[in-house]
C-alpha cells in the first residue's frame, strides 16, 4: 500500500507497510499509482504525450527497484502476527494518579468537569496513594522502569500528598529494584518557586497547561469567578520552563471552533520563549458551541500545513521549536507490535481516582461502565481488560486500509466510544486531523532533508 | 536515484523478528 501527496512545494510517497518514505520528481509522482495495475508499456502510452520516453523508463526502473528492495508496495503481513503478539501476559507500566478531584479554574472544555469527574470533589489520601505504588509494583513482573503521572483536576490542590508518595516511591524503588518516572500536569495557578524546585529534582516530565494567546486562553479557561488566568501563568511558566533547561516539559493547549486559526497560538507560545509545545484539537460532545465540526477540517488542514511551513522557516534559521504533533521518527521509533496493538490503556496504563478506584485511562474515570477493580483488589474487571487487550489496529474496521495506521495505532480508545458507543471505532474528526498531522510531519523531515 | 530520494532507511517489516504507554507512538 502506497500514500502520495502533495505538500508544500514537494511531492512525498509514504509505503505504508514498510515505513520508507520518498520524495520524488512528477515522472515517479505519476508512475507509482500506475505501477501495479499497468504494464511497463500501458505507462509509457499514458505518460508519454507529458514526459520524454527515456525520462519514464528511468523513472520506472527506479521504482522497480525499490519495490523489489521492499520500499515500495509492501504488503502488510503483519495481521496474524499482531494477534498472537496481543496474546502474550502483560504488565502494568504506568499509572495515572487523580490526586486531586478539584481544581481552581473552570475550563469550558474540561472533560473532568471542574476536576470533579461527574462524582464528587476529593483529594487522594497518602493510603490510597501509597497503595496506587505498591499496587503498581506488584503488578509490574520484571519490568524496571514504571511511570506515575500525577493528574487532576489540579494536582498542585493536594501537592503535600503528591511529595510524600514521591518520597515513598523513592524508597520503595530501592527495596524492589524499581525505577520511578514521576511527570505532573499543572495548571500553573498554585506553581511556585517550592513547586518548581520540587519538580526540577523529581519530575521527569512536567505539562504546564496554557492555550495560547491571552484572549484566547481566558475565554476558555477561566477561573471560577470568571476571571483569565493567563497573566498569573505566564510568567511562572516561562520561569519554569527555563530552570528545565527549555527540555522536558511542555506548554500544552486546547484548541477549539472560537480559535481556528489555533496556528497563530503555537507561535505565541514560541514567541513567549516556549521551545516544547503542543497546542491539540478538542474533543467535545457535538452541540457544543465550541466542538469542532466537519466544516471545519478544510481551515484546519490549511492551518496545519501554514504551521508546519513556518516551523520549517524557523528551523533553518535556528529558532526551530519542538511540536508535539509534528514529532516523527522516520529511522527510528517502535516496532511493528508496538505501533499496531495501541496505547496501553485498559492493560499496561491505569488511572487511579482519589478513593483508589481503577479505571482504562484517565478519559474513562467517572464512568461505571469502565470500573476495572481498586488498588487493594487489583483487576476485577478481566472480561473488560481483555477487550482492551484484543483493541489493536486490525479490530477497527475503519484502520485496517489507513495509511496512517503504523503512525495513530488506531486512535484513542476512549474518544471512540464516546462518539459511537465502541471503543473499536474511531472519532473521525480526530481521525482526519491525525492523518494531515502525520503528512505535515513527514513534509518537515523532508524540507530539513534538502539542506 | 534520479526521479526519488528516499529519506529513510527503515523497513518495518525487518522489526517483526528483533521487536515485540503511550497516548507518541510516532517513540
Amino acid at each position: 500500500m502506497v500514500h502520495q501527496y502533495k505538500n508544500n512545494g514537494f511531492n512525498i510517497v509514504l509505503d505504508v507497510n514498510s515505513g520508507a518514505v520518498h520524495v520524488v520528481d512528477d515522472i515517479a509522482y505519476d508512475i507509482i499509482p500506475l505501477f501495479e495495475s499497468c504494464s511497463k508499456e500501458e505507462i509509457l502510452g499514458r505518460l508519454g504525450q507529458t514526459y520524454p520516453q527515456g525520462e519514464i523508463e528511468e523513472g520506472y526502473s527506479e521504482v522497480e527497484a525499490l519495490a523489489k528492495d521492499g520500499q515500495l508496495f509492501t504488503e502488510d503481513g503483519y495481521e496474524a502476527y499482531i494477534s498472537s503478539f496481543q496474546e502474550r501476559p502483560t504488565v502494568v507500566k504506568a499509572l495515572c494518579l487523580h490526586i486531586a478531584h478539584d481544581c481552581n479554574l473552570a475550563c469550558r472544555y474540561c472533560f473532568a468537569e471542574e476536576g470533579e469527574y461527574h462524582g464528587r470533589r476529593a483529594l487522594m489520601s497518602v493510603e490510597t496513594g501509597k497503595a496506587a505504588l505498591d499496587f503498581l509494583i506488584a503488578n509490574s513482573g520484571n519490568r524496571r522502569n514504571l511511570e506515575v503521572d500525577f493528574f487532576g483536576g489540579e494536582p498542585l490542590m493536594n501537592f503535600g500528598v503528591v511529595k510524600e508518595l514521591v518520597a515513598y516511591g523513592r524508597e520503595q524503588e530501592k527495596l524492589h529494584n524499581k525505577n520511578f518516572r514521576f511527570t505532573l500536569t499543572t495548571n500553573g495557578v498554585l506553581l511556585d518557586d517550592e513547586v518548581m524546585e520540587f519538580a526540577n529534582r523529581e519530575m521527569a516530565n512536567v505539562v504546564l497547561s496554557i492555550d495560547g494567546r491571552k484572549e484566547v486562553n481566558d475565554k476558555m479557561r477561566p477561573f471560577r469567578k470568571g476571571a483569565g488566568s493567563y497573566d498569573l501563568i505566564v510568567p511562572k511558566f516561562q520561569k519554569f520552563a527555563e530552570s528545565r533547561g527549555q527540555e522536558n516539559y511542555y506548554v500544552r493547549g486546547t484548541y477549539t471552533r472560537y480559535n481556528l486559526d489555533f496556528s497563530e497560538d503555537v507561535l505565541h507560545l514560541a514567541d513567549l520563549g516556549f521551545t516544547q509545545i503542543s497546542v491539540e484539537p478538542v474533543v467535545a460532545k457535538p452541540e457544543e458551541e465550541y466542538a469542532l465540526r466537519e466544516e471545519d477540517l478544510p481551515q484546519l488542514f490549511a492551518e496545519y500545513d501554514k504551521l508546519a511551513a513556518e516551523l520549517v522557516k524557523r528551523e533553518k534559521e535556528g529558532r526551530g521549536i519542538n511540536f508535539f504533533h509534528f514529532m516523527i521518527d522516520l529511522e527510528g521509533g517502535p516496532c511493528v507490535a508496538k505501533r499496531l496493538s495501541g496505547c496501553g490503556s485498559g492493560t499496561e496504563y491505569l488511572a487511579v481516582t482519589p478513593w483508589g478506584d481503577l479505571y482504562p485511562c484517565h478519559q474513562f474515570v467517572g464512568d461505571e461502565a469502565f470500573l476495572m477493580g481498586n488498588v487493594t483488589e487489583g483487576i476485577q474487571a478481566k472480561g473488560l481488560q481483555g477487550e482492551f487487550k484484543r483493541c489493536n489496529v486490525y479490530a477497527k474496521e475503519k484502520c485496517r486500509e489507513c495509511f496512517a495506521r503504523f503512525y495513530c495505532s488506531g486512535g484513542c480508545a476512549a474518544n471512540s466510544y464516546n462518539f459511537h458507543g465502541s471503543i473499536t471505532d474511531v472519532y473521525d474528526i480526530g481521525c482526519q486531523l491525525q492523518k494531515k498531522r502525520i503528512e505535515c510531519a513527514i513534509m518537515i523531515k523532508a524540507a530539513l532533508a534538502e539542506e | 536515484m534520479k526521479h526519488i530520494k528516499t529519506l529513510n532507511t527503515k523497513k518495518l517489516q525487518n522489526t517483526v523478528k528483533k521487536g515485540g504507554t503511550s497516548c507518541t507512538v510516532g517513540q
